[in-house]
């Protein structure tokens, strides 16, 4: 005892802390300009810089070459393509977000849990793999592809395939950003409504979705962003025919390829556009939830 | 004297009815939705892999060139993965604990990988890190080469997995109390012991989800890899790539086998990812 009690003397002795700032005594103060200098310089590399480039590299020169690119027919049918995938598929999850969101939130089940990992599947199966598994399902040699070819339907090299994959990749966003705030909300409000009088719709339209609209568009704006991005698991599925199947990645990689650097700029501008439009909204509607939340 | 099991089995047996016949349609959509979108084609491809003969899916899995890409998405991404373990994990304490200019940009930021699709991403990996290129061109005098070769892939890994580290790091840091910190100090433990003893144990699980999670991103990353990469078997191609390669061939059973390869690995990442949650939950109370 006696030893510890002037062995933590001699340390307060040689480190008086200091009641202000404590931990940060004269001997650490280099700590914490190294590590910020560090931080940047690794998010420079890794980040900044590669994200500064698109833009620099699409303008470098001038407006001119982009407004060309913009003129240019498979680049306009890849934007609109790009922008069906969007409005079939975050619906789509939208929808089916909101529903499990209810249902793993507001019921206690066996295999609750289980149910929870398997909606989280597709973050961490490979977009490939994803798109090869509609192709082994609705391709000519899969168990769909007898029954579709019968009636003159396509789905693989064709836009329903590029829809299924897209919604695959991006199903889980609106129901795991919502299932915490269903939670945290609580059914107290729900019942109360109910008590009252209100019907199911109502209680729905009335009370749970003003409490959950952040957290719900939040997913959305994820789910719209992975929707418009997604290139590997399309890739698969569409066969990557230039102005019929090719949505804004995959014309970027199919300009690239041919060294059309210029082209591959302008749709990488739009799309490096949508992400800090998304980053934007994404800070905004967390500010917005963390003043709500304090 | 009733038998209370007899008295109450009626009823339960009604509510189980009740139940299969009056499910809610928020539950009908989900399942409807995730057999459609989810188990459907998940059962097409592993029943599609089980067709095939035993000899002839080990002979396809193990195949030299099916074994070069394993080594290369396997290895590169548990090291991409760990490079962003150490580097989350100081860039989640300069966020939490240090106020400097910018910070709230840096901190946004961080998210970009999320929101940036990956083949734009690979395009300018691909060009920044060429030896032309901004950083390429000052590593090109060092001998050192990233677009085209197993570094470029790294390096592309690194930024896919950038975020994942940061984000899950971050909460948990924000609830560590720097009291904690200051009565190790004020018992005398050095900076180091503070560090190892004190900081580090309760942020453990969430720097390990956080790398497994980026692990689990970087081995199934297709559309950055496949640009930045020459995409040459033995040097830089990647299993996904090579699943794409085979389905161009029409060559179905290949991709199919090794596709499967890497749906278990994913699945065994998801397996460890929520032991490592639960064992992070033990700091909850």
């Amino acid at each position: 005892m006696t030893f510890r009690t002037s062995q933590l003397t001699e340390s307060v002795q040689a480190s008086p802390p200091n009641p202000s700032t404590a931990p940060t005594t004269r001997s650490q103060a280099w700590v914490k300009p190294v590590l910020i200098i560090g931080v940047v310089l690794y998010l420079a590399l890794v980040l900044f810089i590669p994200a500064a480039n698109v833009f620099v590299q699409a303008f470098d020169g001038g407006i001119d070459g982009f407004l060309t690119t913009l003129t240019r027919r498979p680049f306009l049918n890849a934007i609109k393509l790009t922008l069906l995938m969007a409005a079939i598929t975050v619906p789509l999850n939208t929808v089916f977000g909101l529903c499990a969101a209810w249902a793993i939130a507001r019921n206690r089940f066996p295999g609750r849990t289980l149910l929870l990992s398997i909606i989280d599947l597709p973050f961490s199966v490979s977009p490939v793999v994803a798109g090869l598994m509609i192709v082994l399902l609705y391709g000519r040699n899969g168990w769909f592809g007898p029954l579709l070819e019968a009636n003159n339907i396509r789905v693989i090299f064709a836009i329903p395939g590029m829809v299924l994959a897209t919604a695959f990749v991006t199903l889980p966003f609106v129901a795991r950003e919502v299932i915490p705030v269903l939670e945290e909300m609580g059914r107290d409000q729900e019942e109360a409504a109910k008590t009252l009088g209100a019907n199911e719709w109502q209680t729905f339209w009335r009370v749970t979705l003003p409490s959950i609209r952040w957290g719900l568009l939040y997913g959305i704006i994820l789910t719209n962003a992975r929707a418009m991005g997604e290139f590997g698991a399309i890739a698969v599925v569409s066969g990557n025919i230039a102005g019929r199947t090719q949505t804004l990645p995959l014309y970027v990689e199919d300009a690239y390829k041919q060294y059309q650097t210029q082209s591959a700029y302008s749709a990488a501008v739009l799309l490096a556009g949508l992400a800090v439009v998304t980053l934007i909204l994404k800070e905004i509607l967390e500010r917005k939830t963390r003043i709500k939340d304090s | 004297m009733t038998n209370p099991t007899l008295t109450r089995s009626p009823s339960t047996w009604h509510n189980g009815l009740d139940r299969v016949t009056h499910v809610s349609w928020p539950w009908r959509i989900t399942w409807a939705y995730l057999i459609v979108m989810l188990f459907l084609p998940t059962a097409a491809m592993i029943l599609k892999a089980s067709t095939l003969a035993p000899a002839d899916i080990w002979r396809i899995a193990t195949d030299p060139v099916a074994l070069s890409t394993y080594n290369v998405t396997f290895v590169t991404a548990l090291i991409a993965s760990g490079i962003n373990g150490v580097a989350g994990l100081v860039v989640a304490w300069v966020l939490v604990r240090y106020t400097f200019p910018f910070k709230r940009i840096i901190d946004a930021a961080v998210d970009l990988p999320f929101a940036l699709p990956t083949a734009v991403a690979g395009l300018t990996i691909a060009s920044v890190y060429s030896s032309n290129g901004w950083i390429g061109s000052l590593l090109a005098p060092l001998g050192i080469t990233v677009s085209f070769s197993r570094l470029g892939v790294g390096v592309a890994m690194i930024f896919i997995s950038l975020p994942f580290v940061v984000r899950t790091v971050q909460p948990v840091l924000q609830d560590l109390e720097p009291e904690l910190e200051e009565a190790a100090w004020c018992l005398g433990a050095s900076r180091w012991q503070t560090f190892w003893r004190v900081v580090l144990p309760p942020l453990l699980p969430a720097v390990l989800t956080g790398i497994a999670l980026g692990f689990a991103r970087a081995v199934g990353e297709y559309g950055s890899v496949v640009i930045v990469a020459s995409n040459i078997p033995f040097k830089d191609l990647i299993a996904p790539v090579l699943v794409f390669q085979r389905l161009e061939q029409y060559d179905y059973a290949g991709a199919t086998v090794i596709g499967t390869v890497l749906l278990v690995a994913s699945l065994v990442v998801l397996l460890i990812i929520n032991i490592l949650q639960a064992w992070g939950r033990r700091y909850d109370v």
